[in-house]
């Protein structure tokens, strides 16, 4: 017998590196309109090929065609792209803020703003997000006040979470947004708990969990995928496929030669591919996923294929270990665009009301930040009292904190 | 069914295992957001029965079967408290809540406190814990001080039936997440570490007289166990009872405080104590470097040296995995206490 030869590891690279092209072939696009909707109630292996194929609307002329299209309302549209255009002006003009010293930190969601923006206006009032780092931009869909979400950023006086969190690890309750924790894929099954949580109560809310392609490797991913399964929990179970986790290449979370949606049929859950920078696939998709999950048919997995086009965030160099101009050519586009060019063609939108809204946008959220600063930045040191450190540890302050907090106050 | 006469309370002897049954039945009787759910609790009941009959009786959205995850377990438990919920669920052994630990630490414990308020995880992770059942490394371990050391958990361990429901009623209505460490040893007896001899139940032992209905016992309360005058003994769960033991055996007239509440815990109890008695001897069954006798050493340090007669003792399970031939050479059984006991008189 012919002896074998030696056994080879093999770790997956990109197909590109700096000063090289990638080729985009590996994400296997399909045409828009090409995948079919199935029914609600439709079995997990009936998804098999939504799993590997590419829920898509809008076709490159800005057209919106097959089965996946929705019938909205052009003021939802508007909403929309507005939702949008403002998450990525807030991004730009925070990410300034930063190198200004004004925040420590700071992370931006640019390219990825349709995902957030469509599944908020498909959600309704009172579902959970239990959202990541990088989906400010339902925050933005549900109109939340900039103010706050700037004195968060800030560590500042009038802080929300009390100079408590890392900047962007919002907590907003009211407008269905879960403390983001910089733990990773925690809040994965944690959403599924809720969602049983709602059903264990009969109650009519649903939620809706956030992870990255990278995170999907961790236990708590494929922990919560099963209990979603076993409990029929009235969950969406997001993937946002951003192609990047820091500087590992999806391929290196498990993303060769399959998708993150497969991962879902395994488990007994539809599952679908979308792409994530079609606002009008997004809202459709994320329409159809909370209509199966508040029908009692249970959890949907879905991977929004999109592009990280900046860095992971203000720490990082994505140079280093990428082309420079991968998004440029990245097939799917840039999501403001895409919609704009639609809206345009429909002729619910002009250029011209682009450019207002673009500096209406950018009016509010200097103001917003204006306001902000005025509250403290922690570049001048108007930071929330050392009291607040110990408090919320437990409900009640036990003695030994007390104690610290005394003997803290006796030495400062 | 007996009625104790100076409290007129009606009380049934229960082993630890009735007792925190009990304490389950009366919270999902009282309050419709608590639910139970773990390994083999469901229709089965728990491998210690401690859930059973609750599935019958109140349904399998409030009590039910998980999957063989604890990470899963703890992670949804989070979510059910985020959402208004008071889960209480159970890790089938304590050995086995590692998978569990970022759940429990990086999110459980720190959720209010990340949130400012918004939201909070209102759970108590029941688990049996400890040796002397025969159940090598995977059955046995004591890993109070890996939750005493997080900030925002509380970690709470009963020694006998009564504390034990009343504990567990208060921790199901505390807002704050509760580790519960069930001595499993304790379940169905007092144990003073004489494994030789036969198993006492605890319908013969005062404590195993139960009240039926509602009751607590506080959290942040330790008890005076056995008062004394010659030397005070920190001690909780198992322990409890094998430096009764040892008190007997040496003569010495020691103060047994079971701390049943070890963090946050009553210090204002073992100050008072150690300040009377001048001496103390701290034992636990878990491994002794960086266990939880450490901080209490550092705490009777700091608080009473100027009142010490002796340096403070400290007995414990040696520094090795907790084995299976070899259980009474690890376990710390009354003679090994007696010993410190008489190192801390002689001093």
């Amino acid at each position: 017998m012919k002896p074998h030869p030696p056994l080879r590891l093999h770790v997956p690279e990109p197909s590109a590196r700096p000063g090289h092209e990638t080729n985009f072939a590996y994400l296997h696009l399909a045409p828009a309109g090409a995948a079919r909707c199935p029914p609600l109630d439709v079995k997990p292996a009936q998804t098999s090929d939504l799993a590997f194929n590419l829920v898509r609307v809008l076709d490159d002329e800005g057209q919106a065609v097959g089965p996946w299209a929705p019938k909205l309302d052009p003021a939802v549209l508007r909403k929309g792209l507005r939702a949008m255009l403002k998450t990525r002006v807030f991004d730009a003009r925070m990410l300034i803020a930063q190198r200004q010293k004004k925040l420590s930190f700071y992370m931006q969601s640019v390219g990825e703003e349709a995902i957030g923006s469509a599944h908020a206006l498909a959600l309704a009032a009172g579902d959970m997000c239990f959202p990541t780092y990088r989906q400010q931009s339902l925050l933005m869909a549900r109109e939340v006040p900039l103010v706050g979400l700037i004195c968060q950023l800030m560590s500042n006086s009038h802080d929300p979470l009390k100079g408590r969190q890392l900047p962007v690890m919002y907590s907003m309750r009211d407008a269905g947004f879960f403390s983001i924790s910089g733990n990773l894929a925690t809040q994965f099954i944690q959403a599924v708990g809720w969602a049983m949580a709602s059903a264990i109560k009969g109650d009519t809310k649903i939620a809706s969990a956030w992870i990255g392609d990278g995170a999907t490797a961790e236990a708590d991913f494929h922990t919560a995928l099963t209990f979603a399964h076993v409990y029929r929990a009235p969950v969406i179970l997001n993937v946002v496929n951003n192609q990047w986790a820091i500087s590992t290449f999806q391929a290196i979370a498990g993303g060769e030669g399959t998708t993150f949606a497969a991962r879902g049929i395994g488990c007994g859950i539809p599952s679908l591919r979308v792409d994530g920078n079609d606002f009008l696939a997004v809202h459709a998709a994320s329409t159809w996923a909370a209509e199966r999950a508040r029908s009692n048919h249970g959890p949907t997995l879905i991977e929004w294929v999109t592009y990280r086009a900046g860095p992971h965030s203000t720490s990082d160099d994505p140079s280093k270990y990428r082309p420079a101009d991968d998004w440029a050519h990245f097939p799917l586009g840039d999501p403001i665009a895409r919609l704009k060019q639609h809206l345009i063609r429909e002729k619910h939108w002009s250029e011209k009301e682009h450019v207002v809204l673009q500096a209406e946008l950018e009016a509010e959220v200097a103001a917003a930040q204006k306001e902000a600063e005025s509250y403290g930045t922690l570049l001048d040191g108007h930071i929330p009292s050392a009291a607040s450190m110990f408090e919320d540890v437990y409900k009640d302050m036990p003695a030994h904190l007390r104690g610290q907090l005394a003997e803290l106050e006796a030495r400062s | 069914m007996n009625t104790t006469a100076n409290e007129g309370v009606k009380t049934t002897p229960m082993s630890m295992i009735q007792a925190l049954r009990s304490a389950m039945d009366v919270m999902l009787e009282r309050d419709p957001n608590v639910v139970i759910f773990g390994q083999d609790v469901g229709y089965f009941g728990g491998v210690f029965r401690c859930t059973e009959g609750l599935q019958k009786k109140y349904g399998k959205s409030r009590v039910f079967d998980a999957p063989i995850s604890e990470g899963g377990i703890v992670g949804a438990a989070v979510g059910m408290g985020a959402y208004g919920l008071r889960p209480v669920p159970e890790i089938q052994f304590a050995d086995y809540f590692y998978p569990a630990s970022d759940q429990i630490v990086s999110e459980a414990a720190r959720l209010r406190y990340r949130s400012a308020g918004e939201f909070t995880a209102p759970i108590t992770i029941r688990m049996p814990c400890g040796g002397g059942i025969y159940g090598g490394q995977t059955h046995s371990q004591s890993p109070e001080a890996l939750f005493t050391q997080v900030c925002g958990l509380r970690t709470v361990m009963p020694s006998n039936p009564y504390d034990a429901k009343g504990l567990l009623i208060a921790a199901i209505e505390n807002d704050d997440p509760v580790i519960f460490l069930e001595p499993k040893r304790l379940y169905n007896g007092p144990f003073d570490g004489h494994h030789e001899n036969p198993v006492v139940p605890w319908s013969q032992h005062a404590l195993g007289e139960v009240p039926e209905g509602y009751y607590t016992v506080p959290l942040e309360s330790a008890s005076i166990f056995r008062s004394g005058s010659q030397l005070t003994v920190l001690a909780y769960g198992t322990m409890v009872f094998v430096a009764e033991a040892a008190a007997r055996e040496t003569g010495i007239d020691a103060e047994i405080i079971d701390l049943r509440s070890l963090w946050p815990l009553d210090l204002d109890s073992i100050v008072a104590s150690v300040r009377k008695t001048r001496r103390c001897v701290v034992v636990h069954e878990a491994t002794r470097t960086c266990g939880f006798g450490a901080e209490l050493l550092s705490l009777v340090q700091e608080h009473c040296f100027y009142h010490l007669e002796a340096p403070i003792e400290r007995v414990t399970g040696w520094d090795t995995p907790y084995p299976h031939a070899q259980e009474w050479l690890y376990f710390p059984g009354p003679a090994r206490v007696g010993a410190a006991f008489l190192r801390a008189m002689e001093a």
